[in-house]
């Protein structure tokens, strides 16, 4: 047995990163009987919550309900928050290893990936990172640009997130003043001029990333027409073989609503939306003046490799988008904290099953650990994280049974307390958010909205009376 | 889900084994690492061959004296390899239809990792979890 993990000495765990890795860590921490633990969780934003705050769309409330769970978690306790604390930036990792026993990293995927094609950069091309996090109300983002006065846009990218962002586009300003988009965000929607939107996957119906209930919410929209080209719904020859041999219910029922969308006869509604398949974008072509003028497609068509996948493969046929805004949704991808091993190739913490590596040996760095998107990448719904956290919670007690943890020599709640005021002096605890959110929801009671976020420090800060 | 986010989460170092060396040094070094297979690398590192522990077993049943052999004796060459952006769910079902366990993962003509069909299980399995339990929440969420 060893001596950490007592009442006298109890494990002190740094969690850095507030979204739902983090609380599973933390959860998964406390509901072992083991070991006496304590939890610090770090969060570069003064609110909690990652992406199911800044990420999952604001017309999907249920799922945000997910943070009453949250919320119990932080009830314990041994847990604290520091919010507006981001490592890296006003604690370096290395000055925490003075404090913690163990520290894990949960920080997500901040970034996105990129296209390559020649236009990329162009005005009007945009990530869907900081779109989501735009109209999410996400602090750095309140003061970006969306110019919606475009009338055909495209969403590149054909997984959930192209299917929000396609969604957010579409709807109705009615529809989204019932939930708790941010405010600039719900007024810029009401003066956009969008008419068509198309989506566009890169492989058939059989290989589209989004799940069922997203795809048949497409068709139920208040003023837009979901609509697919018939000649693009049906399955080829490959994907209707693979699917006949595997029998896929979840795959085969998308299908069938795709192919329910083919040849819609347009209902009169204001906006359409329009799924494309087995097409690339080539270029987004330069108007001259630094503006997207139209994109250059390819239409694909599948192939079979040796292990079994269907891969796109370009034919001859190009065609001409006539869009002039586009949106990248084709993955988000992480950031390297400073001091962590970061492995370039897979955009994740260099780790093994949640023990972060050494790059130089490939041994665990002691006392180091991740979870989440930052270490497996970004995949997976808001539960996938907590087995995925339930992994490295494992490993981390496993280590500190064989005593392989850091060392710290400051250890005392008080002593730790004390450094992050002294760098952070506007922390937020937890305690602040239950305050802001009260606010928020009553913010929003008053004008007959769900909640009404705040979206800057400053006035996160004000309304506490700081 | 991709075949990138089981290797995510397995390091970067993959264990191989040349043609040259001895079944001995493969035994030691599946036990040592605790895996079930070993890629057969040539000099430039590129994947020609699979090593498993059911190629060794298979041969030890006719064979006390199989400690000396050549890796290159023992290993499939047919490989099928798969690539980070392949679909788990494809890569699963092949290896199942053709019987093998373990595929090695290239990226541009280099090794980059190997899966094993307990690896996609697992990812699999948590997935599915994963969804059971967020659409437990929503359930939750409309009961409240
Ligand atoms: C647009 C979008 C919509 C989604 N919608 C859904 C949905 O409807 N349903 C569903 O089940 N799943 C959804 N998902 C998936 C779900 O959001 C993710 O699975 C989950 O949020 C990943 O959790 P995480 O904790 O690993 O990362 P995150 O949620 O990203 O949390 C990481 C946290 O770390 C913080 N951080 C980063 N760097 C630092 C630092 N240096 N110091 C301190 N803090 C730091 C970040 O600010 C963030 O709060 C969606 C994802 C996206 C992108
Ligand atoms: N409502 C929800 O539950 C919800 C909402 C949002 C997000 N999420 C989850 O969050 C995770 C991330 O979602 P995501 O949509 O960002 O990722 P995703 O599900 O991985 O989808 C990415 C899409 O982009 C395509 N793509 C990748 N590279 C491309 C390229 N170079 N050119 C054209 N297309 C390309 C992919 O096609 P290929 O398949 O051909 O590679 C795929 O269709 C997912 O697990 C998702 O389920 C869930």
């Amino acid at each position: 047995m060893s001596q950490n993990g007592t009442l006298e000495s109890p494990l002190r765990v740094a969690v850095v990163g507030a979204g739902p890795t983090g609380f599973y860590t933390a959860e998964h921490l406390f509901k072992q009987k083991e070991y006496v633990v304590t939890v610090d969780m770090y969060e570069r934003l003064p609110i909690p919550f990652g992406l199911v705050r800044y990420g999952v769309a604001p017309d999907h409330p249920k799922i945000k309900s997910v943070t009453n769970v949250y919320d119990r978690i932080a009830q314990n306790p041994g847990f604290r928050f520091f919010g507006n604390v981001e490592i890296g930036k006003h604690i370096t990792v290395p000055e925490m290893q003075a404090y913690y026993h163990q520290i894990v990293f949960t920080t997500g995927a901040q970034t996105d990936r990129r296209l390559n094609i020649p236009g990329e950069d162009l005005a009007g091309s945009l990530p869907a990172t900081e779109f989501v996090a735009w109209y999410n109300g996400h602090p750095d983002y309140r003061d970006y640009e969306v110019d919606l006065s475009h009338e055909n846009v495209a969403v590149v990218g054909i997984g959930n997130v192209a299917m929000d962002v396609a969604r957010i586009l579409c709807r109705t300003p009615e529809e989204l003043y019932q939930t708790d988009i941010a405010d600039y965000a719900l007024e810029a929607l009401r003066q956009s001029k969008v008419k068509n939107v198309y989506v566009m996957g890169r492989r058939g119906p059989g290989q589209a990333a989004f799940t069922t209930p997203e795809i048949k919410e497409l068709g139920e929209m208040e003023d837009a027409d979901a609509y697919v080209l018939p000649e693009e719904a049906e399955l080829d020859v490959l994907s209707q073989a693979a699917l006949a041999d595997s029998s896929d219910r979840a795959t085969m029922k998308k299908v069938e609503i795709i192919q329910s969308y083919a040849g819609r006869v347009p209902s009169g509604k204001s906006r359409r939306l329009t799924v494309r398949f087995l097409v690339s974008p080539l270029e987004l072509v330069d108007d001259g003046e630094g503006n997207i003028a139209c994109m250059r497609l390819v239409k694909n068509e599948l192939y079979a490799t040796d292990a079994g996948t269907l891969r796109p493969r370009a034919t001859e046929k190009v065609e001409e988008l006539p869009v002039t805004m586009v949106f990248r949704a084709i993955g988000y991808r992480g950031v390297p904290i400073p001091g962590v091993p970061f492995y370039d190739s897979w955009g994740v913490i260099l780790n093994r099953e949640g023990r972060v590596l050494d790059p130089e040996t490939q041994e665990p760095l002691a006392g180091l650990y991740t979870g989440g998107w930052i270490k497996r990448g970004p995949s997976g719904v808001i539960g996938t994280n907590k087995p995925d956290a339930l992994e490295t919670v494992k490993n981390m007690l496993e280590d500190v049974a064989s005593e392989k943890t850091l060392c710290p020599d400051k250890t005392g709640q008080a002593e730790i307390f004390a450094f992050v005021q002294n760098r952070q002096p506007d922390f937020f605890t937890y305690d602040d958010w239950t305050r802001l959110d009260a606010l928020e929801l009553a913010k929003g009671e008053a004008v007959g909205r769900p909640r009404v976020k705040f979206t800057s420090v400053d006035e996160m800060l004000k309304a506490l009376g700081r | 889900m991709k075949i990138r986010s089981i290797l995510a989460k397995k390091g970067m170092n993959v264990i191989t084994i040349t043609p040259d060396q001895e079944i001995r040094q493969a035994v030691t070094l599946l036990a040592a690492k605790n895996i079930g297979a070993l890629v057969v690398v040539n000099q430039e590192q590129r994947p020609i061959g699979i090593l498993s522990e059911r190629d060794i077993i298979r041969q030890a049943a006719v064979d006390e004296n199989l400690f000396s052999l050549k890796v290159a004796d023992l290993m499939t060459q047919q490989l099928i390899t798969g690539m980070p952006n392949d679909d788990t769910f494809s890569i699963a079902h092949t290896m199942t239809e053709k019987r093998f366990r373990h595929m090695p993962i290239v990226e541009d003509g280099k090794l980059v990792g190997i899966v094993s069909i307990g690896d996609i299980m697992k990812a699999e399995r948590n997935q599915y979890r994963g969804e059971i339990d967020t659409l437990e929440t929503q359930i939750m969420a409309d009961d409240s």
